[in-house]
């Protein structure tokens, strides 16, 4: 018997979410279009032929073998707050959820802190992603802007960075045993 | 027609419905999964059995044979292109008559501190 877990990757659009699955994955994330189906079932008005579609849609998701019988999977979320179904089938039985944030566009990862603030049990926290290893603005600042409730915690990771990204991973992982 | 021309958009279509009407035709319209079966849940084939696997259906028989690897929902629904509601109802068929073994999530165990301390340990394991 083995025993699987869960992780959601959440946050907009080029915010690094595939960078911080790709580099702890220990398989290349595989990029899925398995859940096109279903979206199309939920949204009457996607393009007919799809341009966009298979793109957002779209998503990545890496596995880190833990021991013999445990198995952490890593699922991104796709980016628009439009497939909030998907976040619910995603999220349900997580055992946490980081959501990446760029500072150059906070209002990228809006949707996904209000979703696991309001529409969701999963505890999660913000990882401020440090696209040039450095941070631009006070993690004060970040936590205003994204009015994010006190006691979420807030941090920084280099997504490309395997060890930072290992860290993000144990920071939520000790953060839901808080809670439990 | 140029050889270099990429298909259109009308090339797609076929495609693209098929794919929105084969899971009822699969499923036998079918959308809900007997078995709690989130992304992550593990499935394995306990003991593989030739005869069983050349009475299945194509898509049923390519889950049975996949899962002997022990793979996850999600990665057999991406292996296989099969959509994640599909592969959740086949493989809930095939755990029903036993022909595989669904393993247990984290969830199961969200009341258990034990298994999250594992999961921090093996985080701070990694070679990283």
């Amino acid at each position: 018997m083995t025993i699987s877990a869960k992780i959601v990757i959440a946050g907009g659009f080029g915010v690094g979410k595939t960078t911080l699955v790709g580099s702890v994955s220990e398989v290349p994330p595989i990029n899925t279009e398995a859940w096109m189906t279903e979206a199309s079932e939920g949204i009457d008005d996607l393009p007919p032929h799809g341009e966009k579609t298979t793109t957002t849609v779209a998503m990545d998701f890496g596995r880190i073998s833990l021991d013999s019988d445990l198995v952490l999977y890593l699922f991104g979320t796709p980016g628009q707050a439009r497939f909030w179904f998907l976040w619910d089938d995603l999220s349900r039985g997580a055992l946490g959820a980081i959501v990446l944030a760029d500072t150059r566009r906070l209002d990228q990862s809006f949707a996904a802190v209000n979703y696991f603030e309001h529409d969701s049990t999963v505890p999660f926290l913000v990882a401020v992603n440090l696209f040039d290893g450095r941070l631009w603005h006070d993690l004060d600042e970040v936590r205003e802007a994204l009015a994010l409730r006190p006691g979420i915690p807030l941090i920084t990771c280099d997504a490309r960075n395997p060890a930072s990204t290992a860290e993000a991973l144990r920071e939520l992982v000790r953060y839901a045993m808080s809670l439990a | 027609m140029p050889l270099d021309s990429a298909p259109g958009p009308s090339a797609r279509t076929p495609r693209t419905r098929s794919r929105r009407i084969r899971p009822y035709a699969l499923t036998g319209g079918r959308t809900r999964a007997r078995h709690h079966l989130l992304v992550e849940t593990l499935v394995s084939v306990p003991s593989y059995d030739p005869a069983l696997s050349e009475s299945l259906m194509p898509e049923s028989k390519a889950l049975y044979e996949r899962a002997r690897a022990q793979l996850s929902i999600a990665e057999l629904s991406a292996m296989l292109s099969i959509p994640l509601g599909v592969v959740r109802v086949l493989i809930s068929d095939l755990a029903t008559q036993g022909a595989v073994f669904v393993h247990p999530t984290a969830h199961a165990y969200s009341h258990d501190r034990g298994v999250l301390e594992r999961i921090l340990s093996g985080l701070r394991e990694l070679p990283v």
